[in-house]
């Protein structure tokens, strides 16, 4: 059933895979630790986006509780990766992430 | 009363565990009452079996102790068979076994490892046994194998000497080679008849093909040729002389070389059925007497004479064998076991007496000081030569006598042989007894009589060497028919033997001549054999054998260890290391280039992780 007429569940799932790919190019191109974060979230959120496009097709609840869910997971991981970010800075001056080799084999 | 026949292997087997395992916990007294009892009681249960068998009607009896091997079709059981043949071994085994312990006890009393040495003796006595009871060819197997075994073990009983353990292998390897004939026919016989067992065999036996059972019989040969030294693996038995003598008396000339004879005697069903291999045996035989017979004309170490003298008359056995007496073969092997350990045991007292020499040009004039030991020489002497009415003259007769009437040729061959016994026994016997002493002073000194220990076997063997023929020579005829089972007798009818036992009348005055010419040469003439440096021309070649062991040295051993250290310094080296190696130092690279990945950069770290996510989500998608 379509709230909107003209946009079908498609275009939903168009718009959650650009902004997932561009989240997954910023992780894996930017040097800027906090932008890379910044990237995660946004993959994150084109998932829950993707999740209530589905939910809103099937007419079923179950897709939104698991957008919950990922909400409260992307929260948490946000607090303790900037947490370990800002240690790193205080440690090193930089959020170059180039710069962290030493597990260098 | 068969049943007990179970006791008779298993009490020296207990014994060699108890002298075994304690060892220096027990006395040298307790070591030896310990190691003969053992014997003694098998020899007085064979007696008891052997006596509740007399006047019977020779039927044979199989005690089972248990199922061994069972596969598919194919059963072998662990059992005995108790029949005239086996039983006559027993006797032979546990009779002249206990004298020979008694021996051993005066004889290796001083010797540091004299409880090994009674350890050793009661293992093989019992392996022997397995020998000859086993009512199958794999537990005779067994005790072939275990008698090699401590045969290896007894002659390089002085193991610190290096020539002592060299010739123990020697003995150990070339009865192996034999084995591998041995084993190769017991297994022919087993694809022809699906069974090892002698009964099943036997019963099928007229079934096989002729060619099968002749390759099988041929095969059984090459293992008898091994172990009871017959050309050309006979080698080792001169070499093995470095055991101690009781060594030499119960193994290389009672028992162990004996096994051969008992096998072919065994199998005499089959042997019967392949003329072909009969011939093979009896030349074997024959010409194996002839040329060991040569050889102890040079000699003068007193138990090399004695050795080449077991060689030979092993080759008079196989000979019986060959031209279808198997009962004079055996008879032969029990008056054999009785003068040859009585003269080897008597050997050992004069070796004894003179301090470790073994050297006749270095004896003589030993009758006066060694009374017992001369006296009981002397009558094994007669009896080997054929003596009338020792024990000697009616086992060797009998083999001449089926020689002639069978093949001609080889008697013929075997009386020559027989005077070639004679001639080289005399010398032996006047060199060494006779005469004046020609050691040293120190030695003369030292000249005594052996102890009771030693002198008691050596009387006992020597009333057994004088009798023992004429009160067996009833019962072998009677009781012990061999190869009679597939054809008509082999042994051919009495009356048609009269005219032989005339000839054999003329060959016994031959030997004694024999006898005579020696005395002449040796006493009167008062001739001697060169010392080593002077020796040359023929003396010189059958003084070392001639070159036997040196032709095999360059042939076979030379060969085999060149190739064996070609593989253990070349190959072993270059290949087989290399691979080895190789591939540990491929793994190594390999990592090596692996680590690389290990960059530490995290941004080169995550673009990995997604495209290995990715990766995977597109194979699961498509896969």
């Amino acid at each position: 059933m379509e709230l909107i007429p003209g946009i079908s569940t498609e275009h939903y799932i168009f718009l959650s895979v650009v902004l997932f790919c561009i989240g997954a190019f910023g992780v894996m191109y930017r040097k800027n630790a906090i932008i890379v974060f910044m990237c995660i979230e946004l993959m994150l959120n084109a998932v829950n986006l993707l999740l209530v496009a589905f939910s809103r097709q099937w007419n079923g609840a179950d897709a939104q509780v698991f957008v919950f869910f990922v909400m409260a997971v992307a929260a948490a991981e946000v607090a303790v990766g900037l947490a370990i970010l800002m240690m790193i800075y205080r440690n090193t001056g930089t959020t170059d992430i180039n710069v962290f080799s030493k597990l260098k084999g | 009363m068969e049943q007990l026949v179970k006791f008779i292997p298993l009490f020296p087997l207990i014994g060699f565990a108890i002298i075994g395992l304690a060892n220096r916990r027990l006395t040298k007294g307790i070591t030896g009452v310990l190691a003969t009892g053992a014997v003694l009681a098998s020899f007085a249960v064979a007696v008891m079996i052997f006596m509740s068998r007399l006047g019977g009607d020779g039927h044979a009896v199989t005690v089972t102790l248990f199922d061994w091997i069972t596969a598919g079709n194919f059963s072998a059981k662990f059992s005995f068979l108790v029949d005239n043949l086996s039983t006559m071994f027993l006797l032979v085994i546990t009779g002249v076994g206990t004298l020979i312990h008694l021996y051993s006890v005066g004889y290796m009393h001083e010797d540091d490892g004299f409880r090994r040495f009674m350890a050793y003796l009661n293992l093989f006595i019992f392996f022997m046994l397995l020998l000859v009871l086993g009512d199958n060819y794999l537990v005779m197997f067994i005790g072939w194998e275990g008698v090699g075994l401590c045969s290896y073990l007894l002659i390089g009983f002085w193991f610190k000497n290096i020539d002592y353990s060299s010739a123990a292998k020697k003995a150990f390897v070339m009865n192996r080679i034999g084995d591998l004939g041995l084993l190769l026919g017991v297994l022919l016989i087993f694809t022809a008849t699906g069974s090892v067992t002698y009964s099943e065999v036997f019963a099928q036996a007229s079934t096989i093909a002729i060619p099968v059972v002749t390759t099988a019989t041929i095969l059984l040969f090459i293992g008898a040729m091994g172990k009871s030294a017959q050309i050309p693996l006979y080698t080792w038995l001169p070499d093995a002389m470095a055991g101690p003598t009781p060594v030499s008396a119960l193994i290389h000339a009672a028992t162990m070389v004996t096994a051969g004879v008992y096998m072919v005697a065994r199998s005499s069903v089959l042997y019967m059925m392949a003329p072909v291999s009969m011939d093979l045996v009896a030349w074997t035989g024959v010409i194996t007497a002839l040329f060991a017979a040569s050889i102890g004309f040079a000699q003068t170490d007193i138990k090399k004479v004695l050795a080449y003298s077991t060689v030979s008359q092993l080759g008079f056995m196989f000979a019986a064998l060959g031209v279808g007496a198997f009962t004079a073969g055996v008879f032969h092997v029990v008056t054999h076991a009785f003068f040859k350990a009585l003269l080897f045991l008597g050997a050992g007292s004069v070796i004894h007496a003179m301090h470790h020499e073994q050297d006749i040009r270095n004896m003589g004039g030993l009758a006066k000081k060694l009374p017992i030991t001369h006296a009981t020489f002397l009558l094994g002497f007669l009896a080997i030569i054929g003596f009338p009415f020792f024990s000697g003259y009616y086992s060797k007769d009998e083999i001449i006598i089926q020689a002639l009437a069978h093949k001609p040729v080889i008697g013929y061959l075997l009386i020559f042989g027989a005077l070639m016994t004679a001639f080289y026994m005399s010398r032996l016997y006047f060199l060494t007894f006779i005469g004046k002493f020609r050691g040293t002073e120190e030695q003369e000194k030292h000249l005594h009589e052996s102890p009771l220990s030693m002198t008691l076997p050596l009387i006992v063997l020597a009333i057994l060497s004088v009798v023992g023929g004429y009160l067996l020579q009833g019962y072998m005829e009677h009781n012990l028919t061999l190869g009679n089972a597939v054809s008509a007798s082999p042994e051919i009818e009495e009356h048609s033997l009269h005219g032989l036992h005339s000839i054999m009348w003329g060959v016994t005055a031959a030997a004694i001549l024999m006898a005579v010419i020696a005395y002449i040469l040796y006493i009167i003439q008062g001739r001697r054999p060169s010392a080593d440096a002077d020796m040359k021309g023929l003396e010189k070649v059958v003084y070392n054998k001639y070159y036997v062991d040196e032709l095999y040295e360059t042939l076979i051993t030379k060969p085999l260890n060149a190739l064996s250290s070609f593989f253990s310094n070349w190959v072993d080296i270059n290949i087989i290391d290399r691979f080895v190696n190789g591939t540990g130092e491929g793994v190594n690279l390999l990592s090596g280039q692996m680590r690389l990945t290990q960059s530490g950069n995290t941004g080169f770290y995550i673009v990995a992780m997604v495209l290995g996510m990715a990766l995977l989500i597109a194979m699961t998608m498509f896969m």
